[in-house]
């Protein structure tokens, strides 16, 4: 259990990611599955290569930067729908990622990596290594609200929400969605870095399906800890990502085989966003303007 | 500070569907004129916004700002110096931010946008008080959400956003035609004074005549894509709305006798 709210406090970085396009840019972005593995190939080379292991987190995280920027360019320069841009980038990453690894997974388990020293000293799995993995989230939430509240992050925020306001009072819409799916999925490659360092090997099917992970946290999150302000917001986003990997970690120990997970995590998402429709929990509004976002994303432009 | 010169823009050119908006548009607006627009549906006047916006780009013709030729310019770079106000009272502000961070994102206009934060404690108090001349009792709601405030508030703030910044043009898009008359009124009110205060050169595009009567020191009236009607100074304040009837009248009858000596 405690490796489970280990796993959700470094998967809240990806949570968080997604948090960004989902809810504030209003752009659904399934990029995230590739640009994941992305970010745990690149830094796992990079440490099998002897780089430093910081270095190559750093790396992994500035490979998914790159990823965003891609899906980006695909929506505003060629006009591609948010939901086919991301797919697009997605699948063609998957050979990128292969021709990264040079083959299908890279082991890590004799190199020298950042988890190294807690796992050495015993230290996984216990109070340490919690509190390590919860103030680094912390960190980077607290660092993603200040930047929310930046004048830049005040667009960001503006273009998801009235597109054609923030455009009228001189902001080039193109260039903040691309900054913020560039951040986004640089948080999303960080992830995976750090992911393929904690199990020790990347795989290239590491990243499948982990956008529904992904929503599934901010959703259970929001739904329990509420979305009023960004602060509240961005805490419930890592706090879902845990009790998401908690919840999964309960349902294993009742005996659901580990490959009905995806199964699991896609009805889950499914039922919060089918819930509100139909009069349930109507004053959950984190869900409902969620469910905006994945009812209406299938028109170009979002809004 | 505005100059429009022979501008022209026709919709689906060489379909069927062919329809000249703007046919020949030349309008040149002095430092701090109000002019006021009125016409029949389809005669122009809101692609004439849009040009000068920079939301649609004219076939012909060029506008110039201040002496800088932005003709070619998309609308987000024109935004430093164009101010809009749209007829939907829910364009013009972000509804899930909060009223003071909607009031920095239209303070930073024109500016670049950096890592600093939005709302400072300076700006603040600026907010507070511009917010306080619209006298609705915004300026003790800071940090409310601005999808909870009404209709005619969103207006009122949008007017504001569009106005304290001092862009170089302000638009006016039937900013008044979704509110209820009493509405209508305060938008109204608040608009002439802001313009006042700020010395703007405003085009207003309304369909109530007397209303473009009331207000601006200037009024043109389009008809299919023309400017036929162009009165300012005392003539505009002397015309009643039976003289702009009148004036119409007179155009349309024209036409139909230019049709009927064509046949």
């Amino acid at each position: 259990m405690i490796g489970a709210v280990e796993l959700g406090l470094i998967y809240a970085v990806m949570a968080l990611g997604v948090y960004l396009t989902f809810r504030i840019l209003n752009f659904p972005d399934l990029t995230v599955d590739g640009s994941f593995t992305t970010g745990a190939a690149t830094a796992a080379v990079l440490i099998t290569g002897g780089t430093s292991p910081a270095l190559a987190t750093l790396a992994g995280g500035v490979a998914g930067l790159g990823a965003g920027i891609i899906t980006g360019l695909l929506h505003t320069k060629g006009g591609i729908n948010p939901l086919l841009a991301g797919i697009l980038t997605q699948i063609g990453l998957y050979s990128i990622n292969l021709r990264i690894m040079g083959g299908a997974n890279v082991p890590l388990l004799r190199e020298d990596t950042l988890i190294t020293p807690l796992r050495e000293n015993g230290l996984l799995g216990g109070a340490v290594s919690i509190a390590i993995f919860g103030v680094l989230a912390l960190l980077i939430k607290a660092a993603l609200d200040w930047f929310l509240h930046t004048d830049t992050g005040l667009a960001l925020q503006a273009t998801g929400d009235n597109e054609a306001m923030i455009r009228s009072f001189g902001v080039n819409t193109d260039r903040t969605k691309i900054l913020g799916l560039a951040l986004s999925n640089g948080l999303v490659g960080l992830c995976g870095a750090v992911i393929a360092q904690y199990q020790g090997f990347a795989d290239i099917s590491m990243g499948i399906g982990l956008i529904i992970a992904g929503l599934a946290s901010v959703i259970l999150g929001q739904a329990v800890f509420g979305s009023r302000l960004i602060l509240i917001s961005t805490l419930a986003v890592v706090l879902g990502s845990v009790l998401y990997r908690v919840t999964i970690q309960i349902a294993l120990q009742a005996g659901l085989d580990p490959n009905d997970m995806k199964l699991v995590s896609a009805v889950l998402v499914v039922i919060a966003l089918v819930l509100p429709r139909w009069g349930v929990f109507r004053r959950v509004g984190a869900l409902r303007s969620l469910r905006r976002t994945a009812a209406t994303s299938s028109s170009p432009g979002g809004q | 500070m505005l100059e429009i010169t022979s501008v022209g823009k026709t919709f689906f050119a060489g379909t069927p569907n062919e329809r000249v908006a703007l046919d020949d548009i030349t309008l040149s607006l002095a430092p701090g004129e109000f002019t006021t627009v009125i016409g029949s549906n389809g005669a122009g006047k809101s692609t004439l916004l849009n040009i000068v916006a920079g939301r649609l780009s004219p076939d012909r013709g060029t506008v110039v700002v201040d002496g800088d030729d932005v003709t070619r310019l998309p609308d987000h770079r024109r935004a430093r110096h164009v101010g809009r106000v749209f007829q939907d009272p829910l364009a013009g502000t972000a509804p899930d931010m909060t009223i003071e961070e909607n009031l920095a994102i239209a303070y930073a206009r024109g500016k670049s946008r950096g890592l600093r934060l939005g709302v400072t404690r300076a700006k603040r108090e600026f907010f507070r008080q511009e917010l306080a001349s619209l006298e609705l009792g915004l300026e003790k709601r800071l940090k409310m959400k601005v999808g909870l405030l009404s209709g005619g508030q969103r207006q009122a703030l949008s007017l504001l956003m569009a106005t304290f910044s001092e862009p170089k043009i302000l638009l006016l898009d039937e900013h008044t035609a979704a509110l209820d008359p009493q509405r209508a009124e305060l938008i109204t009110r608040l608009t002439a004074e802001a313009v006042e205060r700020h010395h703007l050169t405003t085009l207003m595009v309304t369909h109530n005549m007397e209303q473009a009567l009331r207000v601006g020191t200037r009024l043109i009236m389009m008809h299919e894509g023309r400017v036929v009607v162009d009165i300012a100074g005392e003539r505009k304040q002397r015309a009643t709305v039976q003289d702009l009837l009148r004036a119409f009248e007179q155009v349309k009858g024209a036409e139909l006798d230019d049709r009927t000596l064509l046949q």
